[in-house]
């Protein structure tokens, strides 16, 4: 116990110096900047006291500044220990484990509240006793519950650990301890919690502090971000899967002189999902299967890549201690260890992947100075999954696996974890910068509610109409406009994507003849007509010749004017003031006298025009030809006529189509 | 001590009376205003729409992928000539592409990377961008070496510009942010015309009003809320509630009467400005991942909806069913967009490609 003990000492010593460094610098990549750790001095002994006294108090909130020996700008994160005790003990009892069974304690501190790591190292011998003191049981029985909300698992976790203060080096840095334990600790585990003849599901999950879950739950935003969600979603979905009669069947396959424990195959799931879901088909059931395996919940027991085959592949699922809810956000040297660990076991379907070779050697050279830490750590872990019963290893180093198939794709595959950085942003955990205003904002309810308030009473003030006619409004929309959907009405020439054929913009653009459809379109609104430039080529010479074309001229230089750049408004807004509203205008419009009054007001305004000063003034001119004008222009032989005309050229082009063909 | 802690905590109790009596007077206008609006909600739009056959069949198919970029495709527009797109990137570029051919025929590294948004100008002669650097940028349209020679900024934010457009000229630009506000730049000046300040969340999408006078702008937020505003004022005119998480992207119905809006909570939703409230709701139990980005088909029939599940889905607006589903993306779709003459639709992932269908 007591050499294991110092081992696991040094080993945990290793990793705090490897992450009292700055931390992660982009949550999106989610790669450590360790490389920097190295080159940062231990600052362990400096914390021995701290520690000491921090442990006794499993059930006292500790706000501890500064972390001692950092130094760092105390954020004073607040951990309030609701009574969990500390992590579970080994279940095997092997000396080895002890040292490692007491670090999710640690871990779990460093990494959901952000313990500057260097008064970690020392917790762990001192954790350690007390740990062994919770029943196993306990935590292998609760494991199922505890883990279906993983957000309780979270708080238990932080309990646990949460005898431990915190001081962040500034409140962006995650300074993530030496949490890579946990991952390792949690198979020698559950070794004791489960019998292989099991579902792999249940882990001791009590005992496992959840690393690096960090902004969301510091942020206390944690239940609603974008990417929980869905986590939420994909888990009642699994939940349900799992299910004992309802679910997927699971079974152990027996095999050539093997057997294959707690699998199901690609083609069960595909068509449970088909019986169980408003899918549509197959293909959405295996993308929606795809969606599970990509993110974490299933895999396929012998491929890095996750994905899922409508077959008769064998998948497993993962253990509810890896969920992405879980926020892991696992370190490059958590990876070293997990690598070099599997090349100590001497297991054909343990062998590493070219792109796993390939990695173990970076890190192998990234880590060089530490690299023997590291290999202690994995040699220590190769040993107690020795121990482990056959079948029961099979699944748990299966689910290791996937869960850095997820947190470390093979190429070619999608890192599900990665979120929007403008999510990840706001939740203020990014480097990227602090959260936003809105984040601000949202801390001060009063302005928020009173706002809301406001807006709600400027609702209940608002007329409105039936709903009925809101969608009968929007049904005659469709009505009027389907044969312009190119996704609903085949154009008449052909759509230039589906044949490569330009031929529909060619005769738009050089063609002077104007198809009927378009001109058709003309009649549904004002608006329609002046989006066209023939169409408001027309119908100025209609006004033209009703000698009221100063109306649309003076409508279309205002809107001319309010596209100006600043330095040009102050002029136009007079020259628009001259020509068509001043007293004396040349070219007056017909406004009523108060829209005028206010035009006068606004161009004469103290702040200067602005180049909104002739909106109401120019409104009530659409609205006057919109009323006037237009409807006589549809009216007119003008309109009758061009509509004919096109119509006629219309008829002729399929002819000539024959004849060419 | 105990004189000082005295008015302190009657402080205390003052605010959280203050704080229970404002959710109450909230809660109180909410279950109001559910009542007046019921009063109204007569039929559905789907019962209205019953008349109308159903779409059996549409024939949209992957017609080019533009591949070029290094990282995720974060935003794409369609130039006002049809056939060229730009998009940005994660790897901090900026593409013009001919999508027709599929060549590029600019590229643009900005001294950032996450270029959040771009925007065509009106002119099609330039385009604007930004994102991490919280800036929006305009660029010429002429060759490589010039275009980042004679880039300039016109505007900044106090956090990241999450998109932008250009409102009707190439002389503003219309910005929303991550620091809550909308802003309205002077191209030219680099001046603030108007700002926009209602959301209590990142503004993540805006599109402007297709009406004659182009002075509404439509704007949706992480406060879950789509809100209305009038450029000329600066205030919000209509607001929208309803979604249950993060909305990222609103659009105009061509109506210009009704806003299409698509979360993070997995629906889209479809609001009527005229009976001011929520007409539809497009989601699915097996659609469980969060939309980032929508637009509609020419005749508002079809609403296009790209997911972090790598799909985009089409939605019939007025039968509140989907139609299809568009497979083809090895990542979350960021944006979806009609061309402009609605021929085509275009599609940008994080699977670094943006995809063009019809």
């Amino acid at each position: 116990m007591v050499t294991m003990n110092s081992e696991a000492d040094k080993t945990q010593a290793t990793n705090a110096s490897s992450t009292a460094a700055p931390a992660k610098t982009d949550c999106s990549s989610s790669n450590s900047s360790d490389p920097l750790a190295v080159a940062i001095p231990e600052p362990q002994s400096a914390n021995a006291t701290t520690t000491a006294t921090a442990t006794a108090s499993t059930n006292t909130t500790v706000v501890v500044g500064g972390g001692g020996a950092e130094g760092a700008a105390a954020a004073g994160v607040v951990v309030s220990g609701t009574g969990t005790p500390s992590p579970t003990p080994l279940p095997n009892g092997s000396n080895n484990g002890s040292g490692s069974a007491a670090s999710p304690a640690a871990t779990g501190t460093g990494a959901t509240v952000g313990t500057t790591s260097a008064s970690q190292p020392a917790t762990t011998p001192t954790t350690a006793p007390t740990s062994t003191s919770t029943p196993t049981v306990a935590g292998a029985k609760t494991a199922a519950a505890t883990t279906t909300s993983p957000s309780s698992a979270t708080t238990s976790s932080t309990a646990a650990a949460g005898s431990k203060q915190s001081g962040t080096s500034g409140g962006l840095l995650t300074v993530s301890g030496n949490h890579h334990h946990h991952h390792h600790a949690h198979p020698q585990q559950s070794a004791a919690g489960q019998s292989a003849a099991q579902p792999p599901q249940p882990p001791t999950a009590s005992a496992l502090a959840v690393p690096s879950a960090s902004h969301h739950q510091r942020g206390g935003k944690n239940e609603d971000a974008p990417n929980i969600l869905v986590y939420k979603k994909m888990e009642a979905i699994i939940e349900k899967m799992q299910a004992e009669s309802t679910g997927v069947a699971v079974r152990t396959v027996k095999a050539f002189m093997s057997k294959v424990p707690s699998v199901f195959t690609g083609a069960d799931l595909v068509a449970w999902i088909l019986k169980n879901f408003d899918v549509e088909d197959v293909t959405e059931a295996l993308h929606f299967a795809h969606l599970l395996s990509s993110h974490g919940y299933i895999f396929p027991i012998d491929d890095h890549a996750l994905t899922v085959k409508n077959d008769g592949t064998f998948y497993r699922f993962q253990t509810p201690y890896f969920w992405p809810s879980n926020c892991w956000e696992p370190e490059n040297t958590d990876y070293a260890v997990y690598l070099c660990k599997r090349t100590m076991q001497n297991k054909t379907r343990l062998e590493l992947a070219d792109y796993e070779a390939e990695n173990l050697a970076k890190l192998q050279k990234m880590f060089s100075r530490k690299w023997e830490f590291i290999f202690m750590q994995a040699e220590s872990q190769s040993k107690v999954a020795k121990k482990r019963d056959k079948l029961e290893r099979k699944v748990l180093d299966s689910q290791e696996r996937a869960f850095w198939d997820v947190h470390r794709p093979m190429p070619g595959c999608v890192n599900t974890t990665e979120i929007d950085i403008k999510k990840a942003y706001r939740r203020g955990g990014s480097s990227h910068g602090t959260g936003s205003a809105g984040a601000s904002l949202a801390k001060n309810p009063v302005e928020q509610l009173t706002r809301i308030i406001a807006l709600r009473k400027q609702k209940l003030e608002r007329r409105t109409i039936k709903v009925s006619k809101a969608a009968e409004a929007l049904v005659a929309y469709y009505d009027q406009y389907n044969e312009f959907d190119y996704f609903i009405t085949s154009p008449e020439l052909p759509n230039p994507w589906q044949t490569d054929s330009t031929e529909m913009w060619d005769t738009e653009k050089n063609s002077k003849e104007v198809p009927v459809r378009r001109v058709k379109r003309w009649a549904f609104s004002l608006r329609e007509l002046l989006n066209d430039a023939i169409g408001r080529e027309q119908f100025t010479k209609f006004l033209e010749k009703e000698y009221s074309g100063e109306n649309l001229k003076f409508w279309e230089s205002v809107q001319e004017m309010k596209a100006l750049p600043q330095s040009e408004i102050k002029e136009a807004i007079q020259k628009i003031w001259q020509e068509f509203l001043a007293p004396e205008a040349p070219c007056p419009v017909n406004v009523d006298s108060k829209s005028v009054e206010l035009a006068r007001e606004a161009v004469n305004s103290p702040s200067g025009p602005n180049r909104w000063c002739f909106d109401v003034a120019a409104s009530h001119v659409y609205h006057l030809m919109k009323s006037d004008s237009y409807s006589r222009y549809l009216r007119s032989d003008m309109y009758k006529d061009y509509l004919n005309c096109s119509r006629k050229k219309i008829k002729s082009i399929p002819n000539l189509f024959g004849v060419k063909r | 001590m105990s004189e000082a802690a005295v008015p302190a905590s009657n402080a205390n109790a003052n605010a959280t009376e203050k704080m229970a009596s404002l959710v109450r007077e909230a809660e109180n206008l909410k279950t109001k205003l559910e009542e007046e609006r019921q009063k109204l909600n007569d039929v559905n739009l789907s019962n209205i729409a019953e008349r109308l056959e159903q779409i059996a069949y549409v024939n949209i198919k992957p017609r080019k992928v533009l591949k070029g970029h290094q990282a995720k495709v974060l935003c794409t527009d369609w130039s006002p000539d049809k056939r060229h797109i730009i998009s940005s990137s994660q790897d901090g570029r900026l593409i013009i592409w001919d999508a027709f051919t599929t060549n590029k025929e600019h590229a643009v590294t900005m001294p950032t990377t996450w270029i959040m948004a771009c925007a065509y100008a009106p002119s099609g002669n330039f385009v604007a961008c930004g994102g991490l650097d919280n800036k929006v940028t305009v660029y010429p349209i002429t060759s490589d070496e010039e275009m980042a020679a004679k880039k300039r900024t016109v505007g900044t934010h106090t956090s990241y510009m999450s998109c932008c457009i250009y409102p009707n000229s190439d002389q503003q630009i219309l910005t929303g942010s991550g620091d809550s506000t909308c802003a309205l730049w002077d191209v030219e000046s680099g001046q603030l015309l108007q700002s926009f300040h209602g959301h209590s969340g990142d503004v993540m999408a805006i599109d402007l009003a297709p009406n004659e006078t182009g002075n509404t702008f439509v704007s949706g937020s992480c406060d879950r809320m789509a809100f209305i505003w009038d450029m000329r004022s600066g205030h919000v005119v209509q607001s929208f509630e309803g979604h249950q998480s993060d909305v990222n992207s609103v659009k105009f119905h061509p109506c210009g009467d009704a806003i299409a809006t698509g979360s993070d909570d997995s629906s889209c939703r479809l609001y009527d400005m005229r009976a001011d409230r929520e007409v539809a709701v497009f989601a699915k139990e097996s659609i469980i991942f969060g939309v980032n980005s929508v637009d509609f088909s020419v005749s508002g029939r079809l609403l296009f909806a790209g997911y972090n599940d790598y799909t985009v889905n089409l939605w019939d607006t007025l039968k509140s069913e989907r139609v299809c589903l568009l497979y083809g993306h090895e990542n979350k779709v960021s944006c979806v967009q009609v061309s402009p003459d609605g021929t085509a639709l275009s599609t940008g992932s994080w699977d670094y490609t943006i995809r063009v269908w019809a």
